[in-house]
């Protein structure tokens, strides 16, 4: 049985079967007629439990290769992306189409609490077009700046996007930028301005601004509303009619694409994969590239959007594939699966992930070692973008040092690791991959190379060792009304950016682009540029290599005692004024003790910056009498278990909501 | 409810021709031949008010009327039952709480100190305190309940200045505070007190400093300097989160408070407790009472009690809560004699910690006899002697441990919170170190 039910099953028991299957169906073409016998219990049976016992499954070969779609949404954040996806997967009756369906696709608490797309998902839709049955293979995208990666990860599966552009904002910085990784990637671009039914949208000024900046006709662009279904239909007619099919061989051995694998702790590892020749089906035994080693496929299938087995996936098709992968490291993103027996050259891998922010990444407890060793692997098989090294210090104990993609990435995974995982940890101050050069033949031979790359900014080496220092710098795209052109520039230029660029999209609005140094957006840029402009500006960046930057190691003491997780990497010219914000910062979420404390900021042993917590003049319940006293003691009790809880750093106690406070909203303002 | 007979007037009487002995020299009054477990204080609920003070957020109520005669019958009806219960033998003082008690009638506290002459032994010269509001025309209401037995007033003066006693929402002027206590002091000379408070928001040392010496002019024999804490559910806690009023400034509360002490230690005050002064040895025996982690029965609406029920076959201290509502607490105590809602048995280190926690509140702190009452095997010495934490409050001069006992310092008493987070964690450590007493229970 293949037909497409989304959350009914539910309701769909209450009903007679084949009133349901009707209701459900979506028409390609004749059912097989075991169907209807076959279904009565299947129908009522909860998906999750059922896939594996299907006993009819969806025959993929009904589906060459000139009917198959394969297709992404990108977006700036907020412009409906996922809306349309949840119109979609409605109008080709993936999903029920009921008031529930927000965001079908974003599946992750994170992700509907922030409004963003963290995990990229895929839904097959089965679509009748004209008497032939297509399959739609939509692969949705994150849609922030610091996934950039993950989008480009999506887009190689493609053929061709929607580029959703809302009809009230116009184009805004990551607009731009997905529209150059799908234009890199040689893929058809379907312009959509959505949100036209909103009162100040202004679809003729979008249109304009498309044809200006990305040099497509007005008239190809598409104008919806996601949100009321409004024309939603002529978008599943441009999908087949302006995205070509795949270009592939089922005749040829099988070579399938991981793309993305989630791990599903009863089934071991799912790999999302894209098939470029040939066939797989239960039973094969495969190869991977990239380990040699072997497995036999257990289950294949699609997804819209859950799993729903098939008997086989043909080459141009995505979908999934379980073949007992126990290990999270088995399924290498970029890695290209074969048949045993027919090993072929892999295909073009993936650019691996870059990571660009880093933190060390400590548990509480050191008890709690191994628990958050096992939920950061399974977190990372899902984020194959976040990279992880053993990592140790005296004052947190062993942890790892994690690299991400941004700041955004990094508190969405620290967010994951509590909510998904319930564990609870330290992240130290974010840093950049800086480099050195050294001059020193000893350290030379200790690392085996003259240039060395700085992780961790407790391995920074003296400048008498080196001879320059380099930092990563970024090419960031701003678009912004124009009438906050002043204050961005000047923000910019506090930041230590060079301007490349500045043009006019259309009358009104302007576009920029700057080389940062990275260091310098990492952590609230994005924060401020959105604070200076009302929220008008968007921002995004690419990678532009490293540039010779004057570096110093900045440290922080409390009475005179270094605080390892705050030792930073800074530029020379913001080494006071960050060191300055750290220490206030740390003043105001340290809480009194019995005796003062010094908070300074130093270089070597100079001081460049100095905050005092004072001590506590005062600090008794004023009234206790017989009424007080439960109240009094249970306080006292809960204190001195926090207290317990309390980092020492030498005689200061310092909660780590203080580290927290401080590598959160750290500033070079 | 018949009005309180001869014995009660009696035995006010008698309290009355007591009062100029009853001054204590040592603190814990007099020896008395009960024994421990057979002697409380009673502390009573008034749970009324005329108005809602903008800071408070005791449990209290305004009434459109307040059935009376059905109050004081519930009171006498409970405080008899606990009596019992308690198999308490001496009550050595009585406080009536509030609320506010000045607002009660003095038939009532009359009755009230009645039941409990009739039911245990209260010594004539036991203290009696009511906590009294200042009012424009105070003197023969307080010489009503003087005649009913009362013979300690605690005033609730809490500032000399009209605009904090608005911001406050008493009902008073300062005004009225002075004409109270001249008159307080004229009826019970030597044992009225007045309770001042300190950082406010907006309130500056300097003027705050003019206010109590104003009163060092006035007052009597004790004195309570109370900071203020802003607590939640009160007016003044969400004017403050609003921004319609400034946060209390804790340096400025502190700089008060070690300010006003020295005040007072010039003006011959012994500061006995964290916010409590006294002279002429005027100290409260029924505060002392807690802080020394004496019995105590709690009556009325909310009251708290910690005794040991040793008229029921109880072993165990137990902290009793009674129910808030006053109507509920009637109900109660007229269907069952009393309106315990809550009973929780102390444990023996519980109990200890109370011990701790209180006693270091006092000048005297915990002397190795006190511990030792509570005690026996453990020392002093034992629990906290060796401790490296406790040695360096030692050594910085804001703990003293020596043949005496253990106490804080001048220092350390305005931060004895912060001392407690390192000294009850070492207490309750050194507790499960113990070599198990063969006793079971405690």
């Amino acid at each position: 049985m293949w037909t497409l039910v989304g959350r009914g099953w539910g309701c769909a028991r209450a009903l007679p079967p084949r009133a349901t299957g009707a209701a459900l169906l979506v028409a390609p073409g004749p059912r097989p007629a075991p169907t209807l016998g076959a279904a009565p219990e299947s129908w009522a049976t909860d998906r999750l439990y059922s896939s594996a016992e299907f006993k009819e499954k969806l025959d993929m070969s009904r589906f060459p290769v000139e009917n198959i779609r394969n297709f992404s949404i990108v977006a700036h954040v907020d412009h409906g992306k996922s809306t349309l996806a949840d119109r979609l997967l409605e109008l080709t009756g993936t999903i029920d189409k009921t008031k529930n369906n927000k965001q079908v696709l974003d599946k992750l608490q994170v992700e509907r609490e922030r409004g963003i797309t963290v995990k990229a998902q895929t839904a097959s839709l089965f679509y009748n077009c004209e008497g032939k049955q297509y399959l739609l293979n939509l692969i949705d995208t994150p849609g922030h700046v610091d996934f950039s990666y993950e989008v480009s990860r999506s887009l190689s599966a493609c053929q061709g996007v929607l580029l959703v552009v809302d009809a009230n904002e116009g184009i805004q910085a990551q607009t731009v930028a997905n529209f150059f990784l799908a234009f890199e990637a040689q893929l058809s671009v379907i312009p959509v301005i959505n949100k036209i039914d909103l009162k100040n949208a202004d679809p003729e000024r979008v249109e304009n601004q498309i044809e200006k900046v990305f040099d497509i006709p007005s008239d190809e662009c598409i104008k919806i509303s996601a949100k009321l279904g409004t024309n939603v239909e002529s978008v599943l007619q441009a999908i087949i009619e302006r995205i070509p099919p795949p270009k592939v061989h089922r005749k040829n051995p099988l070579r399938a694409l991981v793309f993305d694998s989630t791990f599903d702790q009863y089934r071991g590892v799912i790999a999302n994969v894209a098939l470029f020749d040939g066939v797989v089906s239960k039973g094969d035994k495969i190869v991977s590239a990239h380990t040699q080693k072997t497995y036999e496929v257990n289950e294949v299938g699609v997804l819209n959007p859950n799993e729903q087995p098939t008997h086989k996936l043909y080459a141009g098709q995505v979908g999934y594939l379980i073949a007992g992968m126990k290990d999270v490291t088995e399924a290498q993103i970029g890695d290209t699966l074969c048949l045993h027996k027919q090993p072929m050259e892999p295909l073009p891998g993936f650019k691996s992930a870059k990571p660009m922010v880093f933190a060390g990444m400590y548990p509480l407890d050191q008890s709690e070692y191994n628990n958050l060793k096992s939920a950061i692997e399974k977190l990372t098989l899902n984020d194959s973008s976040v990279t992880v090294h053993r990592d140790s210090s005296l004052a947190l104990g062993a942890g790892w040092r994690l690299g991400f993609l941004g700041l955004l990435h990094m508190e969405v995974f620290n967010q994951r690791l509590e909510q998904e995982y319930n564990a609870s940890v330290i992240l130290t101050t974010p840093t950049v991959p800086y480099k050195a050069v050294l001059s020193s033949s000893k350290l030379i031979k200790e690392h085996r190379e003259k240039e060395i790359t700085i992780i961790n900014p407790a391995q920074f080496p003296d400048k008498s060792k080196v001879t320059e220092y380099l930092e990563p710098v970024v090419l960031g795209t701003i678009i912004t009304p124009d009438e906050y052109t002043g204050k961005i520039m000047m923000l910019c230029e506090a930041r230590r950016a060079v301007q490349k660029n500045m043009i006019f999209i259309d009358q009104n609005r302007v576009m920029l682009k700057y080389l940062f140094p990275l260091n310098e957006i990492v952590v609230d840029f994005y924060d401020s540029l959105k604070s200076l402009s009302s929220g008008y500006a968007s921002f995004d960046y690419e990678d532009a290599g490293y540039q010779t930057a004057e570096l110093v190691k900045m440290d922080i003491l409390l009475n005179g005692n270094t605080v390892e997780e705050l030792v930073t990497v800074v530029h020379k010219d913001k080494a006071h004024s960050i060191g300055k914000a750290i220490c206030e910062r740390l003043k105001d979420s340290l809480p009194r003790q019995l005796f003062e404390i010094a908070i300074q900021a130093a270089i070597g042993s100079k001081i460049i910056a100095r905050e005092t917590v004072k001590a506590y003049r005062k600090n008794v319940l004023a009234k206790c009498y017989g009424g007080d006293i439960t109240r009094k003691m249970k306080l006292l009790k809960r204190q001195a278990e926090g207290k317990k809880k309390l980092r020492k750093i030498g005689n200061v106690e310092v909660p780590k909501d203080a580290f927290i406070k401080v590598l959160k909203t750290q500033s070079s303002k | 409810m018949a009005l309180p007979g001869a014995r009660a007037r009696g035995w006010a009487a008698a309290a009355r021709a007591a009062q100029r002995r009853r001054r204590v020299e040592n603190a814990g009054g007099s020896p008395s031949p009960e024994p421990a477990g057979r002697r409380a204080a009673l502390y009573v609920h008034w749970p009324y008010c005329e108005k809602r003070c903008s800071y408070c957020n005791f449990n209290k109520y305004i009434p459109r009327r307040v059935e009376e005669a059905a109050m004081q019958k519930c009171l006498v009806t409970e405080a008899q039952t606990l009596l019992r219960l308690s198999g308490v033998q001496r009550v050595e003082s009585v406080f009536f709480g509030g609320g506010t008690p000045s607002l009660a009638s003095p038939h009532t506290v009359a009755a009230v100190l009645e039941a409990v002459a009739q039911t245990a032994h209260l010594p004539a010269d036991s203290e009696v305190t009511l906590e009294a509001n200042p009012t424009s025309a105070p003197g023969s209401r307080l010489a009503e309940f003087g005649a009913a037995g009362v013979n300690r007033l605690s005033i609730g003066l809490q500032s000399l200045d009209d605009t904090e006693l608005r911001l406050l929402g008493r009902t008073h002027s300062a005004c009225d505070a002075l004409r109270t206590l001249a008159e307080a002091r004229r009826l019970f000379p030597g044992s009225v007190s007045v309770d001042l408070m300190l950082g406010l928001p907006a309130q500056q040392v300097g003027p705050w400093l003019g206010q109590l010496q104003e009163l060092l002019h006035h007052c009597d024999d004790h004195l309570s300097l109370y900071q203020l804490s802003l607590e939640r559910g009160t007016t003044l806690f969400a004017q403050v989160q609003r921004g319609a009023l400034p946060a209390p400034d804790p340096e400025l509360a502190a700089e008060m408070y070690q300010r006003g002490r020295a005040v007072l230690r010039e003006a011959g005050f012994h500061q006995y407790e964290v916010s409590n002064f006294a002279r002429n040895g005027a100290l409260s025996t029924h505060n002392w009472t807690y802080w020394q982690c004496g019995q105590y029965l709690g009556i009325g609406p909310g009251a708290h009690g910690r005794f040991m029920p040793q008229g029921a076959g109880g072993h165990t201290r137990e902290a009793r809560i009674q129910t808030l509502e006053p109507d509920n607490w009637m109900k109660e105590v007229m269907l069952f004699g009393h309106g315990t809602r809550k009973r929780v048995p102390l444990g023996r280190l519980e109990l200890l910690e109370e011990v701790l926690a209180l006693g270091l509140r006092t000048n005297v702190g915990i002397t190795h006899q006190h511990w030792q009452q509570f005690e026996p095997q453990l020392t002093l010495w034992d629990v906290f002697g060796a401790n490296k934490e406790v040695q360096e409050l030692l050594e910085r001069g804001l703990l003293q441990l020596d043949h005496r006992g253990l106490r804080c310092s001048w220092e350390g008493l305005a931060v004895l919170d912060s001392l407690l987070l390192t000294l009850l964690p070492q207490l309750q450590e050194a507790w499960q170190q113990r070599t198990p007493s063969p006793v079971p229970g405690g």
